[in-house]
């Protein structure tokens, strides 16, 4: 059963104004429960205009986004509903904290759904949790946290609302490689605790090849592929035609392939790409 | 959207009025404004009326925007003209009640809602077409000669140039802000003034903390980079005057010509 759909959803901006611009043409996809979708394209092909519009938080020009088979405009009232199912972390979310302590930050959005008392306190420690922050800071003001701290408790702020589809825009940009690594596991780990669905957001290949099920390719403001991380990743010419790199190691392992060494295909991340080296080495009897 | 608001912005293009010296466009404003106020007969007033439009015209910035910029003063408009009609002194042509209405009443409303308009499309005819960092080069040109009164005259252009320089970077921020805060389910649009003020401290908090961090930012990086205000500074781009400068010129006293005429040969009404 598909959690969401859109369909044939586009969103033009400034329409009307020497401005004008469309950054969503005509894009249909269906979403299964507990799916990670990655999403990926250049900067500007529209990637955030798309998941802006799956809670509500811009209203398509045409086409309809619907939630459990039921278009989420149907009741513009009630769109605030929308907001804590569908839970949107934007890009650079750290600008958006604003209470005294790091704790009333992180249960704003829980208090917004109704959530008070021993429930509230549990759910904010929860999200903490899941995203790493340490319970001493809790009772920090956010603005002393540091770049990577802001951007767990901006996080950990929408986990709070529980949603059942969390929509992650670029979380990993700007970071450290180690603040990446460690970031991306703990929303891996979240998803397989809670088995919700996931929207990532990214312009890194490596990102996405770990943590997809499957992969959405945009290129201005239209959709060109839907399908698995290995079936989009073999696709190298028309992903570099709009100017998208498959992962550094699937690039190695496709050179070592060319040069006659027979490591199979659609290798996406170091740990396969390590495995199976070994397991070459092994059976050749080298080591 | 907020962005949507059309704020005094400026359309790029490539017309004769882009391509003025910003100097010339900001005398010849103020010079209309002149002329809009000292046209008394309808003549003179078609005069400027004629004179505007066609500025407009060649302005290559479509109508449409004319028109929205008109919208919002359109009440303003209505409003001055209606208590104009009521207060002219003489005979009375129409009455009805207290409420009468004299001929003086009807030409003082026809004009004051066109010098209004007049006003209002002229001023937007200069930001639609000079760019904001133009515009406040040009009246620190201009206003060079305050220097002997000691008046910083950079670092007051200086300041125009940021702050109009930012207005777009915080409305942009405001609507980001706004976004990130209704996706944790922020309430908005409903309830009283009350609360609808309370509703928008997560907004504000987070735009100063950010406004503050830009400031701090561009300080560092104008330091960084020698800046130390006006003292000997030259400039990458200087202003020129161009051919289409003095047409500008010239077209600005043919009008002045053709109101004063039209003032002296024909009954001033107002
Ligand atoms: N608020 C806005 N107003 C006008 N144009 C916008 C706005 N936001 C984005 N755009 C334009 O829409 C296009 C898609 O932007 P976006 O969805 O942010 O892309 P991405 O997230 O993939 O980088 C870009 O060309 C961008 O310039
Ligand atoms: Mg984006």
């Amino acid at each position: 059963m598909s959690i969401i759909e859109t369909k044939n959803l586009s969103f033009t901006y400034g329409v009307g104004t020497p401005f004008e611009k469309t950054a969503v043409d005509d894009l249909s996809v269906s979403v299964n429960e507990g799916e990670v979708i990655g999403l990926i394209g250049h900067t500007g092909s529209g990637k955030s205009t798309f998941v802006q519009m799956l809670n509500g938080l811009i209203k398509p020009t045409s086409g309809e986004v619907l939630l459990d088979g039921i278009n989420i405009w149907d009741k513009p009232k009630e769109i605030r509903k929308i907001r804590f199912r569908v839970g949107m972390v934007f890009q650079y979310p750290e600008y958006q904290l604003f209470e005294e302590t790091v704790r009333k930050d992180i249960a704003f959005g829980a208090i917004n759904k109704g959530l008070s008392g021993d429930e509230l306190e549990a759910t904010v420690r929860k999200s903490a949790r899941f995203t790493g922050l340490s319970e001493d800071l809790l009772e920090k003001s956010p603005f002393d946290l540091s770049g990577g701290e802001k951007r767990r408790a901006a996080i950990a702020g929408v986990i709070a609302m529980d949603p059942d589809v969390l929509v992650l825009d670029e979380p990993t940009a700007g970071l450290d490689p180690m603040g990446r690594d460690l970031l991306l596991s703990q929303i891996i780990q979240y998803h397989q605790e809670r088995k919700n669905t996931v929207f990532f957001v990214s312009h890194s290949m490596e990102d996405i090849a770990r943590v997809a099920d499957r992969v959405m390719v945009m290129n201005r403001a239209k959709l060109v592929m839907f399908d698995t991380p290995r079936n989009v990743f073999a696709r190298v010419d028309e992903l570099h035609e709009i100017g998208l790199r498959v992962p550094q190691i699937t690039r190695i392992m496709t050179g070592l392939r060319e040069k006659g060494h027979r490591f199979s295909e659609g290798i996406l991340t170091v740990e396969q790409a390590f495995d199976e080296i070994v397991d070459r080495l092994k059976r050749e009897g080298k080591i | 959207m907020i962005r949507d608001v059309a704020l005094g912005q400026y359309i790029p293009g490539n017309g004769i009025v882009h391509r003025t010296d910003p100097r010339v466009k900001i005398l010849l404003l103020i010079a209309f404004i002149v002329f809009i106020f000292c046209s008394f007969s309808f003549v003179s007033l078609g005069i400027v009326t004629a004179a505007v439009a066609v500025i407009i015209l060649l302005s290559d910035v479509s109508l449409k925007l004319y028109l929205k910029s008109l919208k919002v003063i359109i009440v303003i408009v209505l409003i001055t003209s209606l208590l104009n009609l009521f207060y002219g002194t003489g005979d009375p042509i129409f009455k009805w009640g207290f409420i009468s209405v004299t001929m003086a009443g009807v030409y003082r409303a026809i004009f004051v809602s066109v010098r209004i308009i007049l006003l209002i499309l002229i001023s937007s005819c200069l930001t639609f077409t000079t760019s904001p960092t133009d515009l406040t080069d040009a009246i620190e040109r201009l206003m060079k000669p305050l220097k002997v009164f000691h008046i910083k005259v950079h670092e007051i252009a200086m300041m125009m140039t940021i702050a109009l320089r930012f207005v777009p970077t915080l409305l942009e921020e405001t609507d980001k802000i706004m976004s990130a805060q209704k996706a944790r389910g922020a309430d908005m649009e409903s309830g009283g003034i009350i609360k609808k003020i309370k509703a928008m401290t997560p907004v504000l908090i987070p735009l100063f903390v950010s406004a503050f961090r830009r400031a701090y930012e561009l300080a560092m990086a104008m330091e960084c980079r020698c800046y130390h205000g006006g003292q000997g500074r030259t400039r990458m781009k200087t202003l020129h005057m161009k051919g289409s400068d003095c047409v500008g010129i010239i077209y600005a006293a043919v009008v002045l010509a053709g109101i004063v005429l039209g003032n002296i040969f024909f009954t001033a009404v107002i």
